[in-house]
């Protein structure tokens, strides 16, 4: 058995946040179906697929079911192809509704209620049902219709503020897509918190996640120190302001690295010996932990000129032996060899019925009876319009015919 | 009042620092009745972490600690000697969810694992959560939040790539295993309802970096190689993805649509330069000289303030915003207009302002009633009230150091 069996999202997300909550939820066995139509797609299946010429061909036609990020964040999910602007196309949906009990989007602002799929609207045709909106900056408000993307979020919630080198000026962008996947994580567990309470209460509700401000509600050491002091937290750098030496320090080989934190007396002393550079600890620079914090500069670079003659695994099990934390710093690539990972099956093989081979990352939550699973590969196109017309809503496959014919299911 | 979401949850959290005191506190948030137990003396290490009203360290003042824990009870509980660990046994007894993020083995060895707790309580949703997981080759290895994003996959998409790889600020994965670790609750509670059983979460902070963070990189690796790693003020496969320096700051700006790149082409007047060749190849210019390209509109950003800039690019529906510091974020007029702070008055630190959460339920919203506890400051509460301690047992349970 999976958690939430029995449980129907309709997923109305396009790109990361949207999809991937439904993603998180799908994993715990949440029936999520994914309402796309061919008028208006999900920008994840379009463009040219990362997956070389060989598997994606020229006929761009397929294209759609080829994009190995699409899948990874619409696995165990169903597809069901609407177009909702045809008329006609609400009394079908209507019908899927009343069987849901969650419809979630990221649109701009708005879009929803023109689409007449907002909270209101859709508690005359299922009074109990659960909404949840992501947007940038929230659903009203001076901010409301600013155009953002994931690095965005985070410059408006505070964050990029601090992101950089610390003897830098300019904050540093960021990669990965934070402030689209703290959303995720953040609306997975409000539409369980908001099923709880339908469950206790019998009744439905919106949400609105921000993206911008789920990212500032993380920030309270930062906003407390602005609040009782009036200090603005500058680039941040790897510096912590209790732990020193912390840091990421290059190791043997090309942009390799290893973090290392060092907290108390007892494991400064461990780091000194183990690397052997005894000499420090009678160094006055680094005599207690306060005098390391105000020469932390000078530290890092000497440390940086021990670690670097070693490999990345091998300081990594010097200095646990001693009980310092220190780990290797890690690209995908490492990952993907990597003894822990391998043990705890992080990543895993699947074979798309398109183009084969993909690597998909688990579901974090190890949930000993009810664990989350991978079930099923994203779906193609409109993959289970038939399965959902005919056995969710009681269409007879003449109608379901009728329906393609109208450009309904589309 | 209307009820609370989780007015009938009873949580007992054992842990400190970020993860699992952020776990509960979206639980404690929505209603939940959250009783933290902390060790006798010093408490929960996020008392000593500050930041502190003019930098001087108090147990009661430290704002990380603050911002984690309103709404909760707090107890003390010394769960090294037998008696300390009787208490726990019993409040675990009428519990729904046991948070803690102790090093993997340290609740087995007090006698308090979940093959012992579920025999108490069949029905507990015992959730641990830990850096590396209960299982695997490094679950013993020390580490801080530094150490999981960096073995997690973000480190190295963060900060410039001649340079070493960035931690993300603030313990941000702390939050994130937290906010994971309480969806998986909420799974589990559900579940519950069909199976009436309870069961143990594993959440690991570094797999929870490298799969819902960074995972995606994985799946491109075995197509198009190494993705995901940091590119400096730079980022995405086309340009522009970047942070500009303007007259009064920074902004953030990106353009992945072409016609987005058109309209940024038109606000900045359509220079001579946007018409060549070499400026309209966009994911040459990404892969290849960004720089070169931000030279040519940097001047244009430096005759700007930020806001200006956002306000002419947004209006062109350009995506730019300005990069605001913490203090123009928390002060901004959005953040007023949706409620996003309440204010809590707490007996040693005084009224501060604090984030409701990450989103806004539209009829059981967050509810903030009072501000973080005092260490130990619900003892008498607990043991007396709910577990039938009598004062007398209270003084030698003080005394023997149990509490």
């Amino acid at each position: 058995m999976q958690s939430l069996e029995g449980y129907r999202l309709l997923d109305f997300g396009t790109a990361v946040a949207g999809p991937q909550t439904g993603q998180l939820l799908a994993d715990m066995g949440m029936e999520v179906i994914k309402i796309e139509t061919r008028t208006k797609l999900d920008g994840l299946r379009l463009g040219r697929p990362t997956v070389g010429p060989e598997i994606a061909g020229t006929d761009e036609s397929k294209w759609l079911d080829m994009q190995p990020v699409f899948h990874v964040l619409n696995r165990n999910k169903l597809s069901f192809t609407i177009n909702l602007k045809q008329l006609g196309a609400m009394d079908v949906f209507a019908r899927l509704i009343k069987i849901s009990d969650v419809v979630s989007d990221n649109s701009s602002p708005g879009v929803m209620e023109r689409l007449g799929l907002d909270q209101a609207s859709l508690e005359k045709i299922k009074p109990d049902i659960i909404t949840i909106t992501l947007t940038g900056c929230g659903e009203s408000g001076p901010m409301r219709d600013t155009l953002v993307y994931a690095p965005l979020i985070i410059a408006l919630g505070g964050l990029e503020s601090t992101l950089g080198y610390a003897d830098d000026k300019s904050p540093m962008n960021l990669v990965p897509g934070y402030g689209d996947t703290n959303a995720s994580i953040h609306a997975a567990f409000a539409v369980l918190a908001a099923l709880w309470h339908r469950e206790e209460t019998g009744e439905g509700q919106h949400i609105s996640l921000a993206e911008s401000y789920a990212v500032t509600s993380l920030l309270g050491e930062a906003t407390m120190d602005y609040l009782m002091n009036g200090n603005i937290p500058g680039l941040q750098g790897n510096n912590h302001p209790a732990l020193c030496p912390h840091g990421n320090y290059p190791c043997q080989g090309n942009d390799k690295w290893v973090a290392i934190a060092v907290d108390t007396e007892a494991d400064w002393k461990n780091f000194c010996t183990a690397i052997g550079v005894p000499e420090w600890l009678k160094d006055k620079r680094f005599a207690d932990k306060a005098t390391r914090l105000k020469h932390r500069a000078d530290l890092d670079k000497l440390i940086a000129a021990k670690t670097i003659k070693f490999d990345k695994y091998d300081i990594t099990n010097v200095l646990q032996k001693v009980n310092v934390a220190a780990t290797p710093v890690l690209n995908c690539e490492d990952q993907l060899a990597d003894p822990h990972f391998l043990a705890n099956k992080t990543f895993y093989e699947i074979q798309h019925p398109v183009i084969g081979k993909e690597i998909f990352y688990s579901n974090p939550a190890r949930m000993s009876e009810t664990p989350p699973a991978f079930r099923h590969h994203a779906p193609a196109l409109g993959e289970n319009n038939d399965h959902i017309l005919t056995k969710l809503l009681g269409y007879s496959q003449q109608e379901v015919a009728d329906l393609v014919k109208q450009q309904i299911i589309f | 009042m209307a009820k609370r979401p989780f007015h009938a949850l009873k949580v007992i959290e054992y842990g400190e620092d970020i993860s699992a005191p952020y776990c509960t506190r979206l639980l404690a948030g929505l209603g939940a009745e959250v009783i933290k137990v902390e060790k006798p003396g010093s408490g929960d290490i996020a008392r000593n972490h500050g930041p502190f009203p003019k930098g001087q360290a108090h147990p009661e003042k430290s704002g990380l600690f603050l911002s984690l824990n309103a709404n909760k009870m707090g107890i003390t509980l010394n769960l090294e000697k037998k008696k300390g660990q009787d208490i726990f046994k019993k409040l675990i007894e009428t519990a729904d969810v046991l948070v803690e993020n102790n090093a993997p083995g340290t609740m087995e060895a007090k006698g308090l694992g979940y093959n012992t707790l579920k025999e108490i309580n069949p029905k507990l949703v015992m959730t641990a959560i830990t850096p590396f997981g209960q299982k695997g080759p490094y679950k013993d290895y020390k580490a801080y939040n530094i150490n999981c994003c960096g073995t997690g996959g973000m480190s190295v998409g963060v900060g410039d790539p001649k340079r070493e790889p960035l931690t993300m600020p603030f313990s941000q994965g702390g939050y994130q295993a937290g906010g994971t670790a309480a969806t998986a609750v909420m799974a589990a509670l559900l579940a519950r309802r069909k199976s009436g059983k309870g069961q143990y979460i594993d959440v690991s902070e570094t797999e929870v970096w490298a799969t819902t963070h960074t995972g995606q990189n994985v799946l491109n690796e075995g197509f198009k190689g190494i993705s995901g790693t940091r590119k400096g003020i730079h980022g995405g496969k086309v340009y522009p993805c970047e942070i500009f320096p303007c007259k009064d700051g920074y902004v953030s700006l990106i353009a992945p649509q072409i016609e987005q790149w058109k309209r940024l082409v038109a606000v900045l007047g359509t220079p001579e330069w946007s018409k060549e060749p070499r400026y309209r190849d966009r994911k040459a210019i990404a892969e290849q000289y960004p720089d070169e390209v931000n030279a040519k509109i940097i001047p244009w950003m430096m005759e700007h303030t930020k806001e200006e800039i956002y306000k002419l690019c947004q209006d062109n529906r350009v995506p730019a915003v300005p990069v605001y510091d913490i203090a123009e974020t928390v002060n901004h007029r959005q953040l007023k207009e949706m409620n996003y702070f309440v204010e809590l008055n707490h007996s040693e630190a005084g009224k501060l302002k604090y984030a409701k959460g990450p989103c806004t339920f539209e009829k059981a919203d967050w509810e903030w009633q009072k501000a973080a506890p005092l260490l130990g400051e619900n003892n008498e509460q607990v043991l007396c009230e709910r577990l039938g301690y009598t004062k007398t047992e209270m003084t030698a349970l003080k005394k023997s150091g149990v509490i």
